[in-house]
Parts: C-alpha cells; structure tokens; sequence
C-alpha cells in the first residue's frame, strides 16, 4: 500500500471544507455499484445521492458522527431496508431480482447489535453462517463444521466453542458475529463497527483478516469510528456528513483535515507514523 | 444436532408409549398389567375391553394429540417472538379459538363450521396481539405480555358475556369445555392428523426458524424471506390451537412448560424442539388427564386445572428469572 499523506496545499486551505467525490465506472467485475442512491432517513428532507464501485480487491471504510445514516445505509445495499431513490446492482444484476437466499452468498452483513433471543452454543451460532447454502431438508455436514470451526478459529474463540453466547463477553461476542459472516464466505462483506468493543490487539487482527480476504476476488465496506483505522485498512473513504451530504473517493484524496474537521465538528491535529497520517482530536 | 435429535426421540418415544398405557390402566378403576395386555392382544374381559378401548384409548390419544399441538405451538410462538413467555394461552389465541366455537355452537351450526370458526378466533386473536405488539419497533416482552394479557381478558369477558345467554341446561358442560376438558372428545383423528402435518412441516422449517431466532434483520441478511416464514407461523399457530381447543378445550400453559423443560435438556435446535414439543406435550396432557380422572374418582376434573396448576409456577419462575 503506497503512503498516504494529506495534500499539504489543501492542508492549509481554510476554504477546503469539503473534498471531490471521484466516480468509477461500474466493470463487468464491479461486486456492488449504486446509482443515484439517497437513503431513506424519515427526519431527513434530502441527502445527496451516492454513487458508489465496489471492485474485487477493495476495502471501503465508512466515516461520519453518529445519526449520519452509515448503518442505514449498509442495510440498504444489503437489501434490508428500502431506498428512497435510486438503484442498487449487486454483479451487475439489481437488487429486487435476487432471492434472499441467493443474496446471502454474495452479500453478507454484520450488525452493530446481535440479539440471541434463546442461549445458543458459540458453535452452533457460527453455523448459522452456512444457511444460505442449505436446502430445506440438509443438515449440516462434516464440511460446514469444518468451516465454521476454522471461522472460529480465526477469530481466536475455537476454545470457547460450546460456551453459551449470553456467557460471552461483549468482544467475544462481536469476534463471534465476524466467525459467523466469515463462515457465511460471502463476495462482498459488510461490517457496521467491526472493531466495537475490542481490545487493541483483537482490532488490528480483525481487520488484518478482513483486510486479507478483500484482496483476491472479494471486497469489504465498513463502518468505522476510528479514522487512524480507516486511514491504515481501507483504500477509499466514503464520508457521510449529519446534513445527509456525502463524498467518497480513494483515501488519500479524502484526507483534507478540514473536511474531516467538518465531518465530526472536531478540531484535529495532524501527524504523521510510518508514512500515514495520524489525526489526533484537540480540545476545543 | 443428529445427535440431540436421536436422543430426544429415543426418550420421549418410548415415554409417549409408557404415557399412554399408563393412561391406559388408571382411573375410576385401575387395571392390573396382566389384564390390560390380555385387553391389548384381544383376550380380556367384555367390561374391561370396554372400558380400555373404547373409553380411555380414544380419550387418551385425544389428549396426546392435543398436548401434542399445544406444545408445537408454544414452541413455534417462542421462536417467533424470541421469548420464552409466548404460549397460545397467554397470548389470547385460545380465547379466541374458544369464543369461535361458542358462538357458532350457539347458532346450532355443523361441527365443521365450529371448527373454522374457532380457526377463525384464533387467527384474528394472532392478528391483533402481533399487529398491536409490533408497533413502530421490535417486540419487547412487556409490551407483548400485556398485549396478550388485555386480549384474552377481553375473550373471557365476551366468554362470559356468551355463557350468560346460553341455555342453562347446556352451561356445566360449556363451563368444563371452557376449562380444558379432554371427556368430550370423540374422534381425536383429525387432531392426529393435523400434529402429524406440522411436524413434518417443522422438521424442514426447523433451521430457518433456528436463524430467525436472531431476529428479523439478521435473519433476513442470512437469507430468510422474513414475511413469509412469519405468516406461514402466524397461521400455523392460529390453525394447531383451534384444533387443539376444537379438541380438549382452553388447556393453558402445556405450550409454555414443554418447550422450556426440553430446551433444558436437548438444547435450542428447533429441529430437535419442535418435534420433542410434539411429544413431550403429548406425554404432558395425557399424564394431566389421567390424574384428572383419578384424583377425585368417580367425579372428574378438568383437565385445564392440573396444567394450570403446573404452569402458572413455571411461568412465574420464568417471568422472574428474565427480571
């Protein structure tokens, strides 16, 4: 991954408030691509439209302050919630012509909050992941075990794999619905705050894997708090600012300290570790 | 899961079969071991084959099968809900199941628009407590109990209201009915038939419902078309319950005990719930009825007192323990 570095013209810059948004073309590999798109918040009268290319081989960081609309919007590519206006292609086929079924292999999401509503086996709800795959009468074979258990693993609770999920911790808890989207093995994975509730180290190991998995033929979206993060895992930005406004592009060309200033009403101070910026909040 | 599975229907099968001879043996009057498998293989006496097969055998499989249906529904409603307090009883769904039945015997229809009717109460019982408990948000159990709760008081207030313009003569046994009462039951084939149905409907339904139990959205990410499933419960739900009220009654709680006890042995796979619910509601009824039978014998009592008896601490226990 080459540095990045913010554009030290814009940098100092009062007027740059806001940045570029830098369109793509769908391609005939292009996993998710929306047009026009405006998310359906109730208390919001517009937004501005998104247009997003999600290639094989990306990994898109979500950025903005709470209310901005970064899960509504996650729900909305996955087809969980209607748009207001505009169209979402996943492979180049539109939404409503996939069954949900046929979506889950392709699409998979992890919420922000897991409801277990009857105590269930860390196992069992890794398995959960291999549904889509099954027909009414299969029951899971040797295979699916196998894949839900290296799941586990990866995410470090292969030992905890008959603990009950309402003895977990709130970290295992959120490793244990990343085990569960890795065993669903879906083309483009969404994560709505992967890295909520984990400790330093579990943070850098989630997203060093999904980081790894959205090389090759897969891509990841995610919903991060932490711009450092962001900065480091994901090669484009899309900001969602609270007045429903939005702009996206590869990352080095979103770092403009103002706009992020802007982007969570926070003065920022601005380093720099091992070539990438660092934004570090200054007390007002 | 093939595991819990074989091992919940090694024991609950051969317990259904003990249930059932039990059933069987006892009551006004108990019949020793020897003379009830001289009864079964066709060589007891004329009173006693009587007695056995023509009295307690249809009485017994009617309660089986409607223990059966009650268990299966609890069950399904519990997954449906995600929580552990939904049963049939509680929820409103008897009552207005039991409502159905009263007015179209009142309108002196045939016992097949009886039974539609009572289908019919149940479904518009599911509809408004569902519809009312959904409101804007996700169900919480509060809301839901309470939902519930008005909702069958309102059924037993217009239950009420039915039975005081009934004719007297016909009011001790509407009063039985209304309790639970498995002594009118006389073809307890359809209700067979039925438990049959949704099991085997089950038993493939089963892992959805497994991912639905995460909730709805969750589900719907893994793949479940959430709406459907959820009707094809609601009616479900709605269609075991007129059937088990067409059967034996307002039996409350078999729905909330059963599941519960059998998630604490076997685990949460529906796939494995479901059809223990099946049986172990079978076993439940047909021992409750039993007893009803023998306890104050020759007189008998309904059989929706010896549940209530047991579910009402159960369920406080489990009330209690969710805080």
């Amino acid at each position: 991954m080459p540095p990045h570095t913010a554009d030290p013209q814009r940098h100092g810059d009062p007027h740059a408030s806001s940045t570029e948004s830098v369109h793509e073309a769908p391609g005939p590999d292009t996993l998710l691509a929306t047009h026009d798109l405006v998310i359906d918040i109730p208390e919001r009268a517009s937004g501005s439209p998104i247009e997003l290319t999600i290639n094989p081989g990306q990994c898109w960081g979500i950025l903005g302050p709470n209310g901005a609309g970064k899960s509504t919007l996650l729900h909305t590519l996955a087809g969980l919630r209607a748009a207001r206006t505009g169209e979402i292609h996943v492979q180049g086929r539109s939404l409503p012509e996939y069954s949900r079924a046929r979506l889950a292999r392709e699409l998979g999401l992890v919420f922000q909050k897991h409801h277990d509503g009857f105590p269930a086996t860390v196992l069992e709800t890794a398995l959960i992941g291999r549904h889509p795959y099954l027909r009414p009468w299969d029951i899971e074979t040797a295979e699916d075990y196998a894949q839900a258990r290296a799941a586990l693993a990866r995410m470090d609770l292969a030992e905890l794999e008959h603990r009950l999920v309402d003895t977990l911790s709130g970290g295992e808890r959120q490793r244990l619905a990343i085990a569960t989207v890795l065993t669903q093995n879906p083309r483009l994975l969404l994560l709505d705050e992967p890295t909520s509730q984990l400790d330093l180290h579990h943070q850098i190991a989630v997203l060093d894997h999904i980081r790894r998995i959205a090389r090759g033929d897969r891509a990841a979206i995610l919903v991060l708090h932490d711009v450092n993060l962001a900065v480091r895992y994901c090669d484009h930005l899309l900001l969602m600012f609270p007045d429903g406004k939005a702009c996206w592009g590869p990352t080095r060309t979103m770092l403009v300290p103002s706009a992020l200033e802007r982007l969570y009403n926070q003065p920022l101070g601005v380093g720099e570790i091992d070539g990438y910026p660092v934004f570090m909040p200054r007390p007002d | 899961m093939t595991r819990s599975f074989l091992l919940a229907t090694g024991v609950l099968l051969p317990a259904s079969l003990l249930a059932i001879l039990i059933a069987l043996a006892y009551g006004s009057v108990a019949i020793p071991a020897g003379d009830l498998i001289a009864v079964i293989q066709g060589e007891g006496s004329r009173l006693h084959s009587t007695l056995v097969l023509e009295l307690r055998l249809p009485r017994a499989l009617a309660a089986f099968a409607a223990g059966g249906l009650l268990g299966v529904a609890g069950a399904l409603m519990q997954v449906l809900l995600r929580n552990p307090l939904a049963d049939p009883y509680v929820l409103g769904l008897s009552g207005g199941a039991s409502v159905g039945a009263l007015l179209a015997m009142l309108a002196g229809l045939s016992m097949f628009s009886v039974s539609v009717a009572a289908f019919t109460g149940a479904l518009l019982s599911t509809v408004i407590v569902f519809g009312l408990a959904h409101g804007t948000g996700s169900w919480t159990p509060t809301r839901l109990l309470l939902t519930g709760v008005v909702v069958a008081a309102g059924w037993g207030a217009v239950i009420s209201f039915l039975l005081a313009v009934s004719p007297t003569a016909e009011l001790p046994g509407m009063l039985y009915w209304l309790m639970g009462d498995v002594s009118h039951a006389r073809n307890p084939y359809p209700a067979w038939g039925v438990l049959v149905l949704v099991v085997l409907l089950a038993l493939p339904l089963g892992r959805t419902l497994n991912v639905l139990a995460r909730g709805p959205m969750q589900a719907a990410a893994l793949g479940v078309a959430v709406r459907p499933v959820e009707w094809t419960i609601y009616v479900a739900a709605a269609l075991i319950t007129a059937t088990a009220v067409m059967q034996v009654g307002a039996v409350g709680f078999v729905g909330l005990i059963v599941p519960h006890m059998l998630r604490l042995v076997f685990g949460n796979d529906q796939r494995v719930i479901l059809p223990a619910s099946a049986l172990g509601g079978g076993i439940l009824l047909t021992l409750a009825d039993t007893l009803a039978r023998t306890m104050i014998a020759p007189e008998q009592l309904p059989v929706g007192v010896i549940t209530a008896m047991l579910g009402v601490p159960v369920f406080l226990f489990l009330l209690y323990r969710s805080r």
